[in-house]
């Protein structure tokens, strides 16, 4: 005690002491404050989509129009659903800053998981559209990644690759890597098939088929795949390989001879 | 090690300069001087016993590296699980077996290429040899001797004489040749008119390729992409490759209003077409679809076509539009084939034209 006290005209004391006051409301409060999951489920939803509503008129509403009808900046959003939301919002997309350019790019988003629910729940009242998928429908669990990995060379190899490197397409526009993508954003982009990728709705490639394929992609383009071959050099096939040997494995065996042949071995150095 | 570390008794007298090789002098016949060789030199192990003993033992040491990383080859191969992964830096996680049989295969040639290598430039002589050039034509009695011997030869063959045997002789030896022209019959059955047909014809459902049910018109949305195979093709059959490199087939559907192209909208179902999946260019399956733009694009030479234009070659260097696939409803409601590709799918024939 004397040891504090002795410090008690220190002149960091009354920040220390205010600090810690702070902290102690700060945890009474969260303790006793009272659960925001009590109000009624239908007020919230409503409310939600007047936030999202008020949301959207912020940062949407420029290009997509007052009502979603789209504009000449920007296509309609009736019908999108909530998971065309979550996809062109979580990844940064949406808000796009021009419409100009080869594609929309994918950037940090601005917006919070909460902002983003409001946003699709007030797009999803404008017509009906593919939700927003749960966890178990593109988690791990009872996935085939054999089956996925067929299915994706069937479907998405010709643009993203063999293993979801991406690739080019026409006049600019191309197909983007698929590592680190959220694995809920995959899922929502073969729902909803942003810009120019085609959709794969349930009816065709069904909901299974869709998780098989997220953990194919898991297996071989994370960063926890395993590569036997060592290297894989970006995998966008022979390419990179022969570009790799030609330049650097050659070159590094002309490096060699050159070294070798312009040491001279001679006592007597020229 | 430079020059001055070599004690001044060590280095060689002055050498014989004209050692090696014939050298001439310049005179009326022969304007220019031959300067033969320059002077050798010799290598520090030529001169200091102990450096060569100390290139000996690296030699050596780098043939006994090579045998213990091929030991050590032999006991990864064994030990190493196959499906054992490590973590190695900047490469990633690899196949722990492939990294130590490429190392120490690696490690065992490489140290055999270099132990030669220094063996050649620090132990082996080093002293240069010039080789006189000889003449290219042969002595003139030589060449009277094997003439000579040629006529003697033809003379008791009596080859001009007895025609007879040397005109069969002729002709069996170019007939021989013949059988080998008539073996590449045996590359294959001929083609026949299997180019100009595929697994389609009236009344086949289009099968999807993911779930293998028949597709129905409400299951393909305005902006997607699906792939089909013809009713009744398995991919247990054991020909299922070959067919479905013709029968291959892409479902897109379109927005009525946005198909350009009279046929193919008559062709085509509530907006759903269907177009074969084989590039006419050289035949790589293409189906780089960009859906706003209803391109599709081929990933080997870049040949692009509209699919709300009849398919139309817009870039690159296909030749003919792709081939679309007539289809309509069955009665049960499936999407189904109205019969097969008007013209023959892939890359042109010299037939076709």
């Amino acid at each position: 005690m004397k040891k504090l006290s002795a410090r008690r005209r220190h002149p960091l004391a009354a920040v220390v002491v205010l600090l810690l006051a702070l902290a102690c409301t700060g945890g009474l409060y969260a303790a006793f404050a009272p659960a925001s999951k009590a109000q009624a489920d239908e007020t919230s939803q409503s409310l939600t989509i007047e936030e999202g509503k008020k949301l959207y008129a912020v940062g949407c509403a420029s290009c997509h129009g007052k009502g979603g009808q789209g504009s000449s900046d920007g296509p309609s959003l009736v019908g999108v659903g909530a998971a065309a939301v979550d996809f062109q919002v979580g990844t940064g997309r949406m808000p796009a800053a021009t419409s100009q350019g080869p594609q929309v790019v994918k950037k940090k988003n601005i917006y919070t998981q909460a902002q983003i629910d409001q946003l699709a729940a007030f797009i999803a009242s404008l017509g009906a559209g593919p939700a927003v998928p749960t966890k178990d429908l593109y988690g791990p669990d009872g996935a085939d990644i054999a089956a996925g990995g067929e299915l994706f060379r069937t479907n998405c190899a010709q643009c993203h690759n063999f293993v979801g490197s991406g690739g080019a397409l026409t006049k600019g526009k191309f197909a983007p890597d698929l590592q680190g993508v959220d694995p809920k954003h995959i899922y929502e982009a073969m729902q909803t098939g942003p810009q120019n990728m085609p959709s794969f709705p349930d009816t065709t490639l069904s909901e299974k088929n869709k998780k098989d394929i997220i953990a194919y992609l898991d297996s071989v383009n994370s960063s926890k795949t395993v590569n036997p071959g060592g290297l894989n050099l970006g995998g966008i096939g022979p390419v990179s390989e022969g570009l790799f040997a030609w330049i650097f494995g050659l070159g590094a065996l002309i490096a060699v001879a050159v070294w070798v042949a312009a040491r001279t071995a001679k006592a007597k150095k020229s | 090690m430079s020059s001055q570390d070599i004690p001044e008794e060590n280095l060689p007298a002055e050498q014989d300069h004209h050692a090696h090789g014939a050298v001439s002098v310049a005179d009326e016949k022969n304007p220019f001087a031959d300067p033969g060789l320059p002077p050798h030199e010799h290598r520090i192990q030529d001169i200091d016993e102990r450096a060569a003993k100390r290139s000996e033992r690296v030699v050596a040491m780098l043939f006994t590296v090579s045998m213990l990383a091929t030991v050590g080859f032999i006991a990864s191969y064994v030990t190493i699980p196959k499906d054992k992964a490590i973590f190695v830096f900047p490469i990633g996680h690899i196949s722990a077996l492939n990294f130590a049989l490429g190392l120490t295969l690696g490690a065992a040639l490489f140290c055999i290429g270099a132990g030669a290598v220094h063996w050649a430039r620090t132990l082996m002589s080093d002293v240069e040899v010039a080789d006189e050039r000889h003449a290219i034509a042969a002595e003139p009695e030589v060449k009277a001797k094997v003439l000579a011997d040629f006529k003697q030869g033809a003379k008791e063959s009596a080859i001009g004489r007895r025609k007879l045997i040397r005109n069969t002789m002729f002709g069996a030896l170019t007939l021989v040749p013949l059988s080998g022209v008539v073996l590449l019959r045996d590359l294959g059955p001929l083609p026949g008119t299997s180019l100009r047909h595929t697994a389609w014809s009236k009344g086949k459902l289009l099968v999807n390729m993911n779930t293998n049910e028949p597709l129905r018109p409400s299951d393909v949305a305005v902006g997607s992409l699906t792939f089909a195979k013809p009713e009744g093709v398995e991919e247990s059959q054991e020909d299922f490759q070959n067919v479905m490199a013709k029968a291959a087939l892409m479902i897109i559907r379109l927005q009525p209003d946005n198909i350009k192209d009279k046929r193919e909208l008559e062709w085509s179902h509530e907006g759903i077409v269907a177009y074969s999946k084989i590039c006419t260019h050289v035949g790589c399956p293409i189906s780089l679809y960009e859906q706003q733009t209803h391109h599709v694009l081929c990933p080997c030479h870049q040949s692009t076509f509209d699919l709300s234009d009849g398919a139309r070659v817009i870039f690159g260097p296909a030749g003919h539009a792709l081939p679309q696939l007539r289809i309509g409803v069955s009665e049960e409601g499936y999407l189904q084939a109205l019969g097969d590709f008007e013209e023959p799918v892939g890359p042109a024939f010299w037939e076709r034209g």
